[in-house]
């Protein structure tokens, strides 16, 4: 099983209801986290206010900060590789590297129209 | 001064209905200046005069335990030689709040870009981040009987609020949070870094909500917008299961000590209206009223005489009957803002300070002068915004509740970005809903709308987002985003919305606050949070001061007397400009009433 980790920009909250507009992506992509692991998935989320030591450990998160700054976040590493760069994975990227079988997606898909990414 | 006897001292308190067969941990709870610590400190030395063991926690920001009783105490338990049996221990919230931080940001110190290390801190210095890093602190206090086995009773001259309470109490909140340290949780954030276990909080919360071991007692003014706030702190923590509250009114003013002085008078019939009507929530519970003193709350004579009923005073007041106050008036302030000609004016300051007043005598001077105006108001009472409804041609008045514009923006996200999510992401979504910031935001959500007239007329806010929330907010782009979408397409020029905040000629900051030594400390922390977002204060507005009226009341006179030393600190160290506004005898409504508020009655001066 791939390990994915997603490395948040600083946020008060995982779902950034915290903004003046909410983040659709954001709290998209905490449902579909949620999602994932239910299916077995390996996920960790580390958020840069919370757990900075998680970046700077990574030497390939590290560069990638000082190279883009924090507009650069989120960043997806999937075994350790740098998988995604500047926005959230939708549900199909994580069940690929997951390795979660489609027919789960379409199953979960018939109960609510829109849990995927832009399908309406 | 009079010396009395600790044996004729208890017959005399115990009549403090708080007082009554105390349980092993008192916390005193209420707004900034309401005078918990005095009566903490009161009650420590009462319980110690009595034979018992007692350990004073102080939470409070400027150690005012320690100059309560002249001695140095600091963040140990420090035994008071003037008093057997008591020890005091002071936490400081802020430092707490600070080594926490680094806690979590040294590690990463100079091996994160500079920019990003900055980032995070501000995340980690916001309101809920200080609270729980006290919370946090006196945990073993609660919990560890090694610690507090020498001491009968343990008083906290703080609590935490229900907000935090009902943190520590979700259990989908933690989940997986501090054991697995994952940050699935979300506004249990601040907690990520602590260092105890989830077991030990929860003892802590158990011991919080156990009336045989914890009374909490809620200290208040005989103040309508007081009580109102202590009625609603009262509803949130019976709603999370205690029930055993007590209630103070402190600093009561004694009938018979008006000394028929007007002012005396309005303020006693004032007050005595406001407990008349007392909110429901507060009218069951049991109540002892605490009287003014003539006399500063400093030593231990001064202390050991708080809790006893109101004594004639005359004799030791030490100040004469003397002149008003000559300061700067709210008139010369609006002098200059009306230079401009149009711009955003935003009153800041803590809860029951005036703003909504000052701020339609603002707005009401101004469209007097002649200028279109749109005063927005969050005035919880309404009374006050109605009557200017219609008042003057060029006065547009708009009025937000905060308590339906924040159920409103917890709806419209639901529904709107909610409607997608499954049940599970709901319930996330919901909790974070209920975090602290969500009503600040979405005020400021309803106020962001009007903003942008600023360019075109004034507009007079008497609310405002902290500096904190406008980094984040900035931070994260999401108030840029907001802004720009209103923005109207006639700006050339193009600025962002921090840039209009911070630019003075656009955006006036006016903090308001009262000549007392809490209400200075947190006006002083309000502005250092601004000026981290890079938003100068542009004056002070002294409100409600009695050394500003020509009352001839000795007991108003000491009163006016002890406000000189704060109207002095924050003409030298904290303000760029101030005024003073004195208290007036009714509260003012209705265009007249207002423009004399805002022309003040006594001498202008300017400072330079």
């Amino acid at each position: 099983m791939k390990t994915i980790q997603v490395f948040d920009p600083a946020l008060c909250c995982s779902t950034g209801v915290c903004g003046v507009d909410v983040d659709q992506q954001l709290v998209r992509f905490a449902a579909d986290v949620d999602w994932a692991k239910q299916n077995g998935a390996k996920i960790e989320r580390f958020n840069l206010a919370q757990q900075p030591s998680a970046f700077a450990e990574r030497a390939v998160v590290k560069s990638y900060l000082e190279r883009s700054g924090q507009e650069g976040l989120p960043l997806t590493l999937v075994d350790g590789e740098i998988a995604l760069t500047g926005r959230y994975p939708n549900r199909k990227e994580l069940a690929r590297w997951a390795g979660i079988e489609q027919r789960a997606i379409e199953i979960k898909a018939v109960g609510s129209c829109c849990t995927g990414s832009r399908c309406c | 001064m009079l010396h009395r006897q600790p044996l004729l001292l208890m017959r005399e308190a115990a009549r403090m209905r708080f007082l009554d067969n105390p349980p092993r941990f008192l916390f005193f709870t209420g707004k900034g200046g309401v005078g918990k610590t005095s009566i903490a400190c009161a009650t420590a030395v009462q319980l110690a005069d009595a034979g018992k063991r007692v350990l004073l926690v102080s939470t409070d920001p400027a150690s005012n335990v320690g100059q309560v009783f002249g001695i140095v105490v600091g963040n140990r338990i420090t035994p008071l030689d003037d008093v057997p049996g008591l020890s005091a221990l002071e936490i400081d919230p802020q430092a707490a709040a600070q080594a926490y931080r680094d806690r979590i940001v040294g590690p990463v110190r100079g091996v994160l870009p500079d920019d990003v290390v900055k980032g995070i801190e501000e995340q980690l210095s916001g309101a809920c981040t200080t609270e729980i890093a006290a919370f946090d602190e006196f945990t073993a206090l609660l919990t560890d009987a090694s610690l507090v086995a020498d001491y009968d009773h343990i008083v906290f001259d703080t609590a935490p609020t229900g907000h935090t309470i009902r943190l520590l109490q979700l259990p989908g909140a933690w989940s997986g949070f501090l054991e697995a340290g994952k940050g699935d949780a979300s506004c249990l954030g601040p907690l990520a870094g602590l260092e105890k276990q989830r077991a030990q909080y929860k003892a802590a919360v158990d011991a919080l909500a156990d009336a045989r071991r914890t009374r909490l007692i809620l200290v208040a003014r005989a103040q309508q917008a007081t009580l109102r706030e202590a009625a609603r702190t009262q509803e949130e923590i019976s709603a999370i299961g205690l029930t055993q509250q007590y209630l103070v009114i402190n600093g009561i003013f004694p009938p018979d000590e008006t000394d028929h002085d007007p002012l005396a008078t309005a303020i006693l019939r004032r007050e005595q209206a406001a407990l008349a009507a007392i909110p429901e929530a507060l009218a069951i519970l049991p109540r002892d009223d605490v009287a003014l003193k003539p006399f500063d709350l400093i030593g231990l004579a001064a202390l050991r005489r708080l809790l006893v009923d109101s004594e004639k005073s005359h004799a030791i007041s030490t100040a004469g009957s003397q002149a008003a106050l000559n300061a700067p008036t709210l008139g010369t302030l609006i002098d200059s803002i009306a230079v401009d000609g149009r711009g955003l004016v935003m009153l800041m300051g803590k809860g029951g300070v005036g703003k909504t007043t000052l701020a339609a005598a603002l707005a009401v001077a101004l469209a007097h002068r002649g200028f279109p105006v749109h005063l927005t108001t969050s005035d919880p009472a309404a009374h006050l915004s109605e009557t200017l409804v219609d008042a003057l041609d060029n006065l547009t008045v708009s009025r937000i509740d905060p308590h339906v514009e924040t159920e409103r923006y917890r709806r419209h996200v639901l529904e709107t970005k909610g409607a997608p999510l499954d049940a599970q992401g709901r319930a996330l979504l919901e909790e974070d809903l209920r975090s602290p910031c969500t009503e600040e935001i979405a005020v400021f959500q309803a106020f962001s709308r009007i903003i942008t007239e600023a360019s075109k007329k004034f507009v007079v806010m008497d609310t405002a987002p902290t500096g904190h929330t406008l980094l984040l907010l900035d931070a994260t782009g999401a108030y840029h985003r907001e802004m720009t979408r209103q923005l109207v397409a006639t700006e050339l020029h193009f600025r962002t919305p921090m840039m209009q905040l911070q630019d003075p000629t656009r955006t006036k900051v006016l903090i308001v606050t009262l000549a007392e030594r809490t209400p200075v400390l947190e006006a002083a922390s309000l502005q250092d949070d601004l000026r981290r977002a890079c938003i100068e204060p542009w004056a002070w507005i002294i409100n409600n001061s009695v050394a500003a009226t020509s009352t001839t009341s000795q007991l108003l006179r000491q009163r006016a007397y002890n406000e000189l030393v704060h109207i002095d600190d924050i003409a030298t160290h904290h303000a760029k400009r101030y005024v003073v506004v004195p208290l007036l005898r009714e509260e003012p409504v209705g265009v007249d009433r207002l423009l004399e508020l805002a022309a003040g009655h006594h001498r202008v001066t300017e400072e330079a």
